[in-house]
């Protein structure tokens, strides 16, 4: 039985995941790395937005994966925290933009 | 998981380490430094009194013109700190086709350095200054309160003095190592930032930038430990074993003198305390540099440098 749903051992065995689905996986990485490579933006910016990202599906693996990855690239914790506070924004934002539907019918439905 | 030795690894692959030509001196003139940076495998500081003398240099510069090096590099601790440098210099400059000053920037700017500054403009001396971070929380929090500030202030002052400048012949490379228990930035990404960070800020330029991982000894294995991220590095710096690095690493053409003379492969087995061809040589005992195909001495310190992209 598990102790905890959430072990930091279980990064590294990301990989495992395409025991059940090879092909699958295969695909599902080779997009992944693609994703990350240098392009218009550069890995240090990739980086930054998967760390912001991670926040915002609140996963642990990315979070500890990506704040290494952040460092490794060359950001800064204040960059970093930076990046956090725009997923935060974004989440916040979009709840409270859900207001203008809430008026909306209320507005409706109300005399 | 228990990691694989670096000697082990290197059986593994079917590899041996063993010196090619050795064309360069790298010259550590001790330990005391202004600073006590938290990454420092030599654990040099204040406190530290391993200085080299002047019997010493006299026997390194006999070396130097015996050994007819292409470069050498004179390293620390922080070399202005101790007497004797600028004869040191004087005296090398005629023997090399270059000769490289590694300073932490704030002990060049500590005194009033300016004959040491024009001694090195006469002979080319190219300098090699830390500078781990644009960040003023990571550079701090390595080398300590102010040094960022201070470097700055000395950059643009060897900026001034033509170091660093586009068609300048004098050299100015800095090098950034991180600021934990990570490794480093690709080069070629990080001095393209560098170099835009730097001119953007504060109107820096500079020729390189070389990035380099932190070694698990000294000070920085002693918070590696203490941390709880000695494993945890280690472990990450052999899973990024690079065979393909082997073949430019330093230690391959580079002969390492202590404070106090000794010879070893590099600066990192100064810091393990692993002597050329694990014998203690002193360099006024040496004719000549050691022979094409000399055995490198290792320990797990090395995965430092083969992790990715190597340590050359």
């Amino acid at each position: 039985m598990m102790e905890t749903y959430y072990s930091p051992a279980d990064l590294a065995k990301f990989p495992e995941i395409g025991k059940d689905a090879p092909e699958l996986a295969n695909k599902f990485f080779e997009y992944y790395n693609a994703v990350f490579a240098e392009g218009e933006l550069t890995e240090r910016e990739k980086a930054l937005i998967a760390l912001a990202v991670a926040h915002a599906v609140q996963c642990p693996y990315c979070i500890d994966a990506y704040t290494g990855a952040c460092l490794e690239k060359g950001s800064n914790s204040a960059e970093m925290t930076e990046a956090i506070h725009v997923a935060a924004a974004i989440q916040s934002g979009a709840t409270l933009v859900h207001g203008l539907q809430m008026r909306n019918i209320c507005n409706k439905i109300s005399l | 998981m228990v990691m694989e030795s670096f000697s082990q690894i290197l059986a593994r692959h079917n590899l041996t380490l063993s010196r090619s030509k050795t064309d360069i001196l790298q010259v550590n003139v001790g330990l005391l430094c202004n600073q006590s940076c938290r990454h420092c495998h030599l654990e040099a500081g204040p406190t530290r009194k391993e200085v080299m003398d002047r019997r010493t240099m006299d026997q390194i510069i006999a070396f130097a013109e015996r050994g007819k090096f292409a470069i050498i590099d004179i390293t620390g601790g922080a070399p202005e700190m101790v007497a004797g440098l600028e004869y040191l210099i004087e005296s090398l400059a005629p023997l090399t086709q270059k000769l490289m000053l590694r300073s932490n920037l704030t002990a060049l700017a500590d005194r009033n350095h300016d004959g040491l500054l024009s001694l090195c403009q006469n002979h080319s001396v190219a300098i090699v200054a830390s500078f781990p971070s644009t960040n003023e929380r990571q550079t701090e929090s390595q080398r300590g309160r102010g040094v960022l500030e201070r470097s700055v202030e000395m950059l643009r002052k060897l900026n001034t003095l033509g170091y660093g400048r586009n068609g300048s012949r004098l050299e100015l490379n800095l090098v950034s190592n991180p600021a934990g228990a990570f490794l480093p930035t690709s080069q070629c990404q990080a001095e393209k930032r560098f170099k835009q960070e730097l001119n953007r800020k504060w109107s820096i330029t500079f020729n390189n930038l070389h990035t380099f991982a932190n070694i698990p000894l000294g000070r920085f294995g002693k918070w590696l430990t203490k941390s709880g991220n000695y494993e945890g590095y280690l472990q990450k710096l052999s899973d990024s074993f690079n065979p393909e690095t082997l073949k430019g690493l330093m230690c391959r053409n580079l002969l390492s003198v202590s404070w106090d003379g000794y010879l070893y492969d590099c600066d990192f087995n100064q810091a393990a305390g692993l002597y050329l061809s694990s014998t203690p040589k002193h360099v006024s005992e040496m004719d000549t540099p050691p022979e094409y195909g000399t055995p490198i001495a290792v320990g797990d310190h090395c995965y430092a440098c083969t992790a990715g992209s190597g340590f050359t």
